[in-house]
This record gives structure tokens, sequence and C-alpha cells, in this order.
């Protein structure tokens, strides 16, 4: 982060206004706070000031709301040169943030930070056509899916400098992208599907009062058996049925889970997802061989999902509603040789 | 109250107190650079940081309340540790965090010497630092003519920023950024515009604001202290005058709870190069029209030929604004030896008597008073440019809890929300027949006060105006023998003192106004009234220490002392006695003002009847015990004045209040001399035209 100073005389506007539909919706704002709390809707009014002013603020848009607001004009600048998320010297018609810290960087912003560095200069300044701008920035609160970096209104995330090259290139020649994973997992699961939580017994009820069995059969105790195998093994075997127990899919079970591979006589763990579960020993982001078996692992995994019917049948797995993209729409997936 | 131990040591202390503060009853020191006790808290140093018993880590003290001090398994009283192991090493780590960035540029910094960084690094600094990259840059900020910056040397305390805010009622400073590139500054670095900017220097603990006028002159080893008294306004702010060799090099705020807390104004501060500038060095006559030097037996033969050929009728004498109670009994006694009685100190031309007692001309509640009063009126007058000491008084009476200010005359800022009444007398008028809303928002207060200024009083009807005030003090039950809430805001620091000496014309005497008359009288004497034009026709011996309006108008200048340059008793609004001290001596053949007279009485042949300071004083307290007493204000029988007053009468003429104090930082000879106060005032002009667009 470098200091952040107010645009030079020569790039401000003369001038600045609401339009009426936003001074409008500014009086909605500060409407929402009680008589003498009116500096409270400072963000949002600086938010939509910025809007208006075609994405950064000028220092008449930061008068025009301390005015507002009845704020000090110093009060106002102190807000706006807090938040990177408020520009304050021209950006360009695709804004790059790209998040710098330790889980990013960890995760190969660096190499994302070369990338930029090399195609467009310098952060903070806008390309020659126009298109784009780029800044580092703090925390998005993306980490699960790093490294990431916000264009406008949208993250998109696992990026590697290939991905993020091919997704500027996209933007600049007005081709759909896709916002969110670029490696096409969903939200902020693990790369290569779900691997926790996936035993069926955790959700058809089969386990519950499982724990009172352990009383009732003595017996079973008494035969040395292992009390959780036994209790996973009648799981599987003859499912507690959930109430109300109409209708559910897990009557006939499709899962793969250790429970019912067991009871089925084979090993609990499949070797292959122990292979998975093994320690990587280098940076998914670093070589671009890895990547792809990655690539090909993940979609095999949706594949396998998408036949179990159980991914997609999860309602946690729906993508988040997005805002309505600027410049990126939801459209074709990218097609894979260019996703990384 | 809640008990609790500090490094063995129980104190009982009541729950509302912060840690550091039951941490300094028990007699522990705790560092600090965020930390002030008249600022809000902001926690964000950290070096107070104290070991608490039971807590999972080291907390900042003055950022953590005794009450929520949980007691150990026992019941036993929370215990604090002060001086432990952790608590040092906290201490250490946060001290070698601030210095991180901190530039080691002490042989160079202004505040080398009394810097609180570099005291607190010696007892928890260590000696190298591990710390391999390059130190922070900040770019250094124009806020104003007053104050220079350093921002490397910046630690974020944000005092400054906090000061302004809430003592000065400004929002000159703010802190742009965040993190390691947090910056203070002013909007766009333009200058502060607070008539109290130099206290942020004075607050800031390391060198990153540092008085711009006195930058690179001055170490505070080299410096000999005296205690003393300002004189640039009425208040009386206490003051350290600090001096090299003969010269005055700064001037520092004293504490004293009662008037000035321990800030002072931009012009009690800076009026220092005022007293090097256009000093007169010497006795000057006048010859053909031209001021020539002359020896002190030229300028009193002068004098004593002139005054001996002239009927005392037709003999004069004015008092300025910065005569200590001394020379002004000296030239009171040497007036009354000569038979005169055209004397006069309201240099304003306010109407006051001290025949109606001390009240109709002091601050009746006095300034700490304020803090209980629950309405104020103002009747012309701008306390925060005539008395800034007193208004950050009534503001700090505003932060405390709601308080209605009402205001007639110029409409101004006054630093805290105020009603805008009105003018001029309609309003004060239409207050005291109760016809106006705010008559009962004061007759509801339990402790209402009304100041009466010098704008409202110095014109022709100025008696009739006090007299309408002090009926609506009585009517809306501002004067009872328990609160005493009438009050006159003086702007001069001379007045009060000369009033009480009875200063004024006596019979059939002269007002200011009379004796400015051209051809009114042969001689007059003007003790350093320089707001004043004499008429043609008079010979003016002018005693004073600067060559300013009276000294240029005089046919004999007397070359006096200024107020660092002598020990003269002061007294202020409020009615307290104050002394001066000697911090150096006058320049040339300058000589202390009552020594002055004391000769010239000699040379008239009326020769006054003290040969020391001290004769002079046991004289002057003989004739008035009340001087005597050094720093207290002498009781007044308020209600008996104010019944005195309502009793005057008169009727007010419909012209709306002028402002009394035009341009801040030129009120008077001393700081019309100051280059930086004239810096200070144009900026103070382009703000206001600006304003007014």
């Amino acid at each position: 982060m470098a200091n952040r100073r107010l645009a030079p005389a020569s790039e401000q506007p003369q001038h600045f206004a609401f339009s009426s539909e936003n001074a409008e919706w500014a009086k909605g704002q500060i409407e929402k706070y009680p008589e003498g709390r009116q500096a409270s809707a400072v963000i949002p009014l600086l938010w939509k000031a910025q809007e208006q002013n075609g994405g950064w603020l000028p220092q008449k848009a930061i008068e025009a709301v301390a005015d507002e607001l009845g704020m000090p004009h110093i009060r106002v600048l102190e807000v706006a040169t807090f938040y990177t998320m408020f520009a304050l010297e021209p950006v360009g018609r695709f804004w790059i943030q790209l998040c710098g810290t330790v889980p990013c960087d960890s995760c190969g912003a660096r190499e994302l930070k070369d990338m930029l560095q090399g195609r467009l200069g310098a952060p903070g300044h806008v390309s020659a056509d126009g298109n784009f701008s780029w800044l580092e920035v703090e925390c998005l609160g993306a980490c699960c899916n790093a490294p990431m970096v916000q264009i406008n209104q949208d993250y998109y995330e696992d990026l590697t400098p290939h991905s993020l090259n091919a997704l500027m290139d996209d933007l600049a020649a007005g081709r759909p992208v896709k916002i969110g994973s670029q490696v096409g997992r969903t939200s902020s699961e693990p790369k290569g599907g779900a691997d926790t939580l996936t035993d069926a017994t955790l959700f058809d009820g089969s386990r519950v009062g499982a724990w009172r069995k352990r009383f009732e059969d003595k017996a079973d105790e008494a035969k040395g058996q292992d009390e959780a195998a036994s209790s996973e093994q009648r799981a599987a075997s003859d499912p507690k049925p959930a109430k109300p127990d109409a209708g559910r899919a897990e009557h006939t079970p499709k899962t793969d889970a250790p429970a019912q591979r067991n009871a089925a006589g084979e090993t609990p763990v499949k070797p292959s997802d122990t292979a998975d579960a093994a320690d990587r020993t280098d940076s998914s982001a670093k070589s671009t061989s890895k990547s792809e078996s990655a690539a090909t692992v993940v979609a095999e995994a949706e594949a396998a999902g998408a036949e179990a019917g159980t991914q997609s049948s999860l309602p946690r797995s729906e993508p988040p509603p997005q805002p309505i993209a600027s410049g990126a729409t939801e459209g074709e997936p990218v097609p894979s040789d260019k996703r990384n | 109250m809640t008990k609790l131990i500090v490094d063995g040591i129980e104190v009982d202390v009541p729950a509302d107190y912060t840690l550091l503060q039951a941490c300094e009853i028990a007699g522990a020191e705790i560092p600090r650079f965020c930390f002030h006790e008249r600022l809000s808290i902001a926690g964000n140093c950290r070096m107070c940081l104290v070991e608490l018993k039971g807590a999972p880590k080291p907390v900042a003290s003055c950022a953590y309340a005794v009450k929520d001090c949980r007691p150990g398994p026992n019941g036993e009283p929370p215990e604090v540790l002060t001086r432990s192991g952790t608590t040092k090493k906290a201490r250490e780590g946060v001290m070698e965090f601030l210095l991180i960035n901190h530039p080691l540029d002490c042989p160079i910094c202004d505040q080398g010497g009394h810097c609180d960084l570099q005291d607190q690094a010696m007892a928890y600094g260590v000696d190298s630092t591990r710390y391999g990259e390059n130190k922070r840059a900040v770019e250094e900020k124009y806020i104003g003519p007053l104050v220079r910056t350093a921002m490397n040397r910046c630690i974020h305390c944000t005092r400054c920023v906090r000061f302004l805010a809430e003592v000065a009622g400004v929002p000159d400073l703010g802190a742009i950024g965040r993190g390691e590139d947090m910056e203070i500054t002013s909007y766009l670095e333009s200058a502060m515009g607070s008539e109290l900017q130099g206290n942020v220097a004075d607050l800031c603990p390391v060198g990153a604001l540092v008085h711009k006028p006195q930058s690179y002159e001055v170490r505070p080893w080299e410096l000999s202290k005296t205690e003393s008294i300002d004189v640039m306004d009425s208040v009386g702010c206490a003051i350290r005058v600090d001096s090299k060799g003969r010269e005055v090099m700064q001037i520092e705020p004293r504490v004293n709870e009662a008037i000035n807390e321990e800030w002072i104004s931009d012009k009690t501060r800076h009026a220092v190069d005022g007293l090097r500038a256009q000093r007169l060095d010497r006795p000057y006559v006048r010859e053909n029209g031209r001021l020539r030097p002359a020896s002190w037996g030229e300028a009193f033969a002068a004098i004593a030929g002139k005054v001996k050929a002239s009927d005392p009728k037709r003999i004069g004498a004015l008092v300025g604004d910065l005569a200590g109670v001394e020379e002004t009994y000296a030239l009171k006694a040497l007036m009354a030896s000569l038979g005169v009685t055209n004397l006069d100190c309201r240099q304003a031309g306010e109407k006051l008597d001290p025949a109606w007692g001390r009240a109709a001309y002091t601050f009746g509640p006095t300034i700490p008073g304020i803090e209980q009063a629950d309405a104020i009126l103002l009747i012309g007058t701008n306390p925060r440019l005539e008395a800034s000491l007193l208004n950050v008084r009534i503001r700090k009476r505003w932060r405390m809890g709601p308080l209605a200010v009402g205001v007639i005359g110029e409409a101004v800022d006054l630093t805290y929300p105020h009603t805008y009444l009105g003018a001029g007398p309609d309003t004060l008028a239409e207050l005291v027949a109760g016809k106006h809303s705010f008559a009962d928002v004061l007759k509801a207060a339990s402790h209402p006060l009304v100041v009466v200024g010098i704008g409202a009083l110095a014109r022709d009807d100025g008696a009739a105006i006090l007299s309408a005030a002090a009926n609506l003090a009585k009517a809306v039950g501002a004067v009872t023998p328990d609160w005493n809430g009438f009050a006159v805001l003086q702007t001069a620091a001379a007045r009060v003192g000369a009033l009480d000496l009875g200063f004024v014309p006596g019979e059939g005497g002269l007002d200011v106004g009379a004796m400015a008359e051209p051809g009114a009288l042969d001689v007059v004497f003007n003790l350093g009234a320089d707001e004043i034009e004499i008429g043609a026709g008079a010979f003016v011996v002018y005693q004073g220490t600067h060559g300013d309006r009276g000294a240029t108008r005089a046919d004999v200048v007397l070359p006096g002392a200024a107020y660092t340059e002598k020990s003269a008793t002061f007294v202020n609004t409020e009615g307290r006695v104050q002394m001066t001290n000697r911090a150096g001596f006058p320049p040339g053949d300058a000589r202390e003002d009552w020594a002055i007279l004391r000769a010239l009485s000699d040379v008239l042949g009326k020769r006054l009847p003290f040969d020391s300071l001290g004769a002079l004083r046991r004289a002057l307290y003989a004739e008035h015990p009340h001087f005597a007493a050094l720093d207290a204000v002498a009781p007044a029988d308020l209600v008996a004045t104010v019944d005195t007053l309502a009793g005057l009468g008169g009727e007010p003429v419909r012209t709306a209040f002028a402002p009394t104090v035009p341009d801040f930082y030129l009120t008077n000879a001393i700081a019309r001399a100051s280059k930086v106060l004239a810096e200070c005032s144009s900026l103070a002009r382009v703000r206001g035209l600006e304003a007014a667009e």
C-alpha cells in the first residue's frame, strides 16, 4: 500500500453533484440514521459518488458528501483515504484490486502481481487503452480461494498468472467470463470436491440414538466388538429412517461412505482418497503440469459427484447470488484449455 | 470506591477511575504517549501497558476501568503490577515497535531535551535495532505559520487531532490513510485556523509538530525559565517565559486550573518576536516635527517645562491596555500631586464606573464558575477572540452537558452551538421585557449567566445597556447570594487593576473621549495607550515599550519595560490579582515604568514617596489591601452592585453592537510588532474573505 492522495488537480473535475436519482437515494440512506447521526451515512454516499463518477472519487465529490452530511471536509477525507475500495485517482474500465495479504500471498499472489506489473506497469495507472488499472489491496475476505482479485464489483478466484491474463483478455475483448473460482470449484469447497461430511449416515438420521444401543447391546460389548464399528455397521446395513421418513433418497443409499464400504466388506477408505489426502509437496499454483492434473481430478470429482447425485442436490453447493456483473456475465464456462 | 492492589500497595479509588489513574494514586509512574488527562482516551500507543493478575495479557491501563477488574479467586482485590518483568517486557516491545519507524535525528530535533519518546526510551528502549528494512518516510505537511511538521517522527498518538476537535472545537487536523501509512494533516494542507493551534506542538510527545517561529533557535537546557502572567488579553493566563541571555526566546503555558488549565492562545505564545522588534530603547524628544534621540535629562526637562507652564485643568493622563498596577498607581499619585483630575484608563471608551462597585466591571462568576452555569447569554462580546481561554472554558462546559448559549451582537463562530438572538439593544430590551423565548430559557436555568462585553459598553449608551443587562440578570435570577451570574468581560489586561485604583476622571475631570478631542488639553501623559488617537494641540508624553501609534503621536517618548521585563501586578477580568516576574531587562536606556515616573516626579518637584518597588507596594497595599492577596479574587457585593446598575436606567439607541476585536492577532503594540502574528493576521483575513464568499 502506498500513500493515498487525491488525484492531481489536472485530473480533478471542476464540479460534482449527485444526479437527481442518486440524490434521492442518498436521502434515503441518510434517513436511516437518527437526527444528529447523519455522518453514519458517509460510506454509502461515498460509494454512490464513486459509482456516479466512473469508479473514482474526486475532491469535489468528497466535499459534496461532507457538505451533504454536515461533516468537516477533513473527516470525509479521512474515511476516503482509509478504505482502498475508494479510488482517489481515475481508474480503468476494469479496476483490478489484487489481494496481497498473507493467504493470497502464500498461494501465489506475488506471481499475479508480477504479471500485472509486467502487463499494466506500476499500480494506480490506467493502461493506455483505458481498459485496466490495478492496485494491491489488503485482505478481501476470499482466502479459501486464494489467490484472487476483485475486478469492479466481482471476485475472480483461484487465479494463476495465466488464467488472470486470459481473464483480462476476455474482459478487454468483451467476451463473457466466469465469476468466482476459475478452476471450476463451487464456492469455497476444497479443491477436488467435498471430502468431509460426505458420510450419508450423518444426514439420514441413522446415527440418532446410536449411543443408546451401546447400553442395550451389552452382549456386543462382551464379544469385544468395537462400539463405533458396530453402530456404524448397523447404521449401514439397517439405516434407521429419520422422521418423517417419507420418500428420502437415502432409503436407497448411493453414497460412497466408509461405513457402507466397511459393511460391504471393502476397505473403509479408498486408496485413491488416501493418496489425495496426503500432504502436497509443492504449491498448487507453481507448476502448470500439476495444476492440469489437479484440474482433471476436479473434473472427475465433479462428474462422479453429479453421478452420485450428492453434490448437486445439496443446497449449500448453490452459488451465492452475485451482484450484477459489470463487463462480466455469467455464461458458458471458460473452455478448459483456457482455465489454467 | 473500589479497592485494588498496585505493586503491593492497596488503594481505594472510585470505580470509574482508569487503571492509570489508580496506579498514579498508588505512586506508580506509568509511561504514556497518547493519553492526556484533558483529552479523550485513545488507547493507541500501548505504552501504558501494565500486568493485571488474571488477565491473559498486559492491559492498556489508560483505557481499562477499575470497575472492569475482576477480583482474585478468593475475593482478593484485583492486583496490578507496574514494575513486573512482564510489564517491562511488554513496554519494551511497544517501544521497539515505535522506534522502528522513528528517525534517529534527535541531535537536530527541536523536541530534543523535552521529548517524551526520548525520555521513555531511556527507561524502555534498547540500544540497537533488529529492524533491517528501510524506515517509513512521510512527506512534510504545511499546516500553518505556527507549527512546523517533521512527519517522519510522528508516532500516531493523535493528541493533536483530539485537542483541536475537543478543546479548540475546530476540525483543522485529521489523520488520513491507515496503518503504517497514516498521516496527520490538515485538509489539503491548508493552514490551521484555530487561535489555539500552538498548543498542538506542546502536546506532541515527539518532535513531529514543533513551534515554527523558534525552530532551531532554542534548546530547553539553555533557557532560564521565569513563571509569569500573560497580558495579551484580560484572562491573565499562566505562562512561563523562557529566555536565553537577555532575550526572551519562547513563552510556554503553565498549569493554572482556575484560568487557563494548560493551554494558551497563539497571541500569548507568539508575541515573543514582538518583544524584540520596534522597541523604544532610549528617550526621544520632538524637535522641528521630528523625534530625535535624547537623554533622560533632556526628555524630563522638556516635560517639566511644559507641565509647569500649564494649568492642571489642561493636563490629562491616560492609561493603556498593558500597564501594570504599580505604574498606574505611581501615575495617579503624580497626577494627584499636580492637582490633575483628567484621568482615564477606559481606553475603549467603555461606560464603566468603579463607583458602582467592583462587580460592575469584573467577571462575577469567575472562570471556573462557568462550569456551573447552565444557560449563558453573551451580550456584545465574542469571547473566542476577546478571551480565548475563557471561551475554551465555555466550550468545556458545553461538552460536560446541555448548555444553552445565546448571543446578542455579531454573529460569530464560537466553536460550540449557540442561538443567535439579535444584533443590538432591541433584542436585549425584548429579553428584559420577557418577550423573547430565550428569556424563558434563562429563567428556567438554575445558574443563568449574563456576560456583557466591551462591544456593548464602549458606546455612548453603554451605561443604559449595562443597566438593561443588570435588569435582565435580576429578572432571570442570575444574581443571588449563592450565584454570581452577572459578568463583565474585559478585553485589556490593565483595565480591572486601573479601575480598582480608581483611575477615572475626578471631580470635573474629562474622560478619555473628551481628552482626545483636538485642543482639549495642553499636556497629555500617555501611559501606553496605543489604541486611541489624541487630537492635535496637546503636548503628548508617551511612556511605553513600542514605536507604535502612541509613540508616533508623542512629543516626548519615555521608553518603558514590557511585561516580561518587570515585576508588575495585573488584575484579570475576574478580579484575580496576579504578578508578572522579570525574565530579562528592558533594552537600552529603557527603565521600569514606576521608576520613570518616580524620577519624573523629582524633576517636576513633586517627589513621590517611594524609592523602591517594595516601598511602592507597601504604599499601594496600605491604600488598596486587596492587591496584596495574590492569585485571589476579592469578594464583591454583586447583589448591591447589580441593584445599583439596574437603577441607572437610560434609553439605549438602536445601533448594533460593534465587534471589539476586529483582528485577534493585532490587538496591542507588542502583537503588532510581531512578524509571526502579522502573518497569522493576514491568513485569518484571507480565511475571513473566503468564508464570506
